[in-house]
């Protein structure tokens, strides 16, 4: 009798949670149809400008021919390309000089000042200096989307490092550990956490160099068809670029989220 | 020449501020097999003084030498110890006894089996491929001593390695601890703050002093007691005859 109540409250609080879910998910898709109904009514009747915030209609169809004639799908690609290469490169680099500050204490008493700098000065701004060295193409832009996040990746990091328990080290020495053994066995699998949460916070940065690198550019990618879109007065491809962009975006970032909670499980 | 040395150390600890000595002429003799506690408060330089003969940190003055060489040239001879286990979590608990072994370049075959033959004697079967946060406090103190003893050390260093325990479980460490090193015929030191502790493990204690820390004064535990387990001891009527003696020393180190 007791056990059969208990099985029935608690089908109640499972219905209750559910019926919760259904509705938050029930407001998101309203929202979500509102906004782009909106959009539509507003761009036809004229109560903005259309030319400049196009319609959802006049997107999609651009959507359809852009994939028909192939563009769209190679300059999402270029891009997607450079802010992967860029965000893992950052994110790789970031970490070898945190671990370059972590082996000399001294470089890192010197080096103190200039990360602080560095950080402070708004990368975007290394743009045409970076163009012009490494000539304009996918290096440079790549370059652009690694850049902006080395600085702070270096930081965050180097941080972690010096958080790490000195009573594991203490283990390792008596065991003989050399530096390289120390950092091998406790610095890095310590921090290896810290590392993959801020490989999640680069993807977004190099999101932003990647799209200012080909602003600057100019020549190829998602970046690319905003500038044109704009220099052109076609808003309708600045849109859909801003849209692709939002959706591969999320997506990656939901891929990295994956990633982690995998990497993570499984320590 | 005894088997360990502390001859004259002096250690201070400097900051921008200040000049702290840690340690002010501190000489012991250890004979190889004995078991030595240093008793005092916190603060009376224990840990500096293990730091030190570990070759961890050079003192100001003076000089260790384990078997007459100078420690600083065989510091791997020696296992530490530590408050908590530190076993890394990341790592199975295979991977963390083998750890010594695996960073002095000794991981032989056979070495691996005298290591896991250890872990099993420490009553810890089949928990080779768990992580540490799988097992308790006490059986993962237990993987650290198996860690410890894996690289065959010449002399152990226990830092207070059960005061992190429950009561029950600590009494049965104790026991095993002791058991363990007495049939491998270990040297041992242990650090700790606890008078019943010492007397029932040791063979000898030293009372610190602090400020600066310095060697108060040294108890010789009787036969009677060395031979007991540390379970047992604490259950002799010496047992309490001892304390009571040392007690009164550490009420008159506080009185002053």
């Amino acid at each position: 009798m007791q056990d059969n109540q208990t099985n029935l409250l608690h089908q109640k609080y499972i219905d209750s949670l559910k019926r919760e879910k259904k509705w938050v998910r029930f407001y998101q898709i309203l929202i979500f149809i509102l906004f782009f109904s909106l959009w539509e009514l507003a761009s036809q009747r004229n109560w903005v400008d259309p030319l400049i915030f196009s319609s959802p209609s006049k997107i999609f169809g651009l959507l359809l021919t852009k994939i028909q004639d192939g563009t769209l799908i190679a300059n999402t690609g270029i891009t997607l390309m450079e802010t992967v290469f860029g965000f893992i490169l950052g994110t790789f680099l970031g970490t070898l000089l945190a671990a370059i500050l972590w082996w000399s204490p001294f470089l890192s008493k010197v080096l103190d000042p200039y990360l602080v700098v560095l950080n402070s000065m708004p990368k975007v701004a290394l743009g045409p200096i970076l163009i012009v060295a490494l000539s304009p193409g996918l290096t440079s832009v790549i370059a652009m989307g690694a850049i902006i996040s080395i600085i702070i990746t270096t930081i965050v990091i180097y941080t972690a490092f010096k958080e790490v328990d000195p009573n594991y080290l203490k283990v390792l020495q008596t065991f003989g550990a050399t530096r390289l053994q120390c950092f091998r066995e406790a610095i890095l699998p310590a921090c290896f956490p810290t590392i993959i949460s801020t490989l999640k916070v680069n993807v977004g940065l190099s999101w932003v160099g990647v799209i200012v690198g080909e602003f600057l550019v100019a020549s190829k990618g998602l970046g690319y068809m905003i500038i044109y879109g704009f220099q052109v007065f076609n808003f309708t491809l600045v849109l859909l670029s801003l849209l692709v962009i939002a959706v591969f975006a999320t997506l990656m970032y939901q891929l990295v989220d994956y990633i982690e909670k995998k990497l993570i499980k499984s320590q | 020449m005894s088997f360990l040395e502390i001859d004259h150390v002096h250690h201070t600890y400097f900051t921008k501020t200040s000049a702290t000595t840690a340690l002010s002429d501190v000489s012991i003799d250890i004979e190889e097999g004995e078991f030595i506690s240093f008793l005092g408060p916190s603060g009376c330089g224990k840990t500096t003084l293990l730091s030190i003969i570990a070759g961890l940190i050079q003192p100001t003055q003076g000089k260790v030498y384990l078997e007459k060489n100078p420690i600083d040239q065989s510091s791997y001879k020696i296992g530490y110890m530590l408050q908590q286990d530190y076993l890394f979590p990341w790592k199975t608990i295979e991977d963390n006894i083998l750890l010594g072994l695996k960073l002095s370049d000794q991981l032989t075959a056979e070495n691996k089996q005298y290591t896991l033959e250890l872990l099993s004697k420490m009553g810890l079967n089949g928990v080779e491929k768990q992580y540490p946060k799988q097992l308790s406090g006490g059986m993962r103190q237990r993987v650290a001593l198996v860690r410890t003893l894996a690289t065959e050390p010449k002399i152990l260093m226990l830092d207070e390695p059960f005061s992190a325990l429950d009561y029950q479980t600590k009494l049965k460490l104790e026991d095993l601890v002791s058991n363990t090193l007495k049939a491998f015929g270990k040297t041992a030191i242990l650090v700790t703050h606890d008078i019943g502790e010492s007397i029932a493990m040791s063979d000898r204690v030293y009372l610190f002093a602090a400020n600066p820390g310095r060697v108060h004064k040294v108890f010789s535990i009787p036969d009677e007691l060395r031979k007991l387990t540390p379970f047992n001891a604490r259950n002799h009527e010496q047992y309490t005859n001892i304390f009571q003696m040392i007690w009164k020393e550490v009420e008159s180190l506080y009185a002053r």
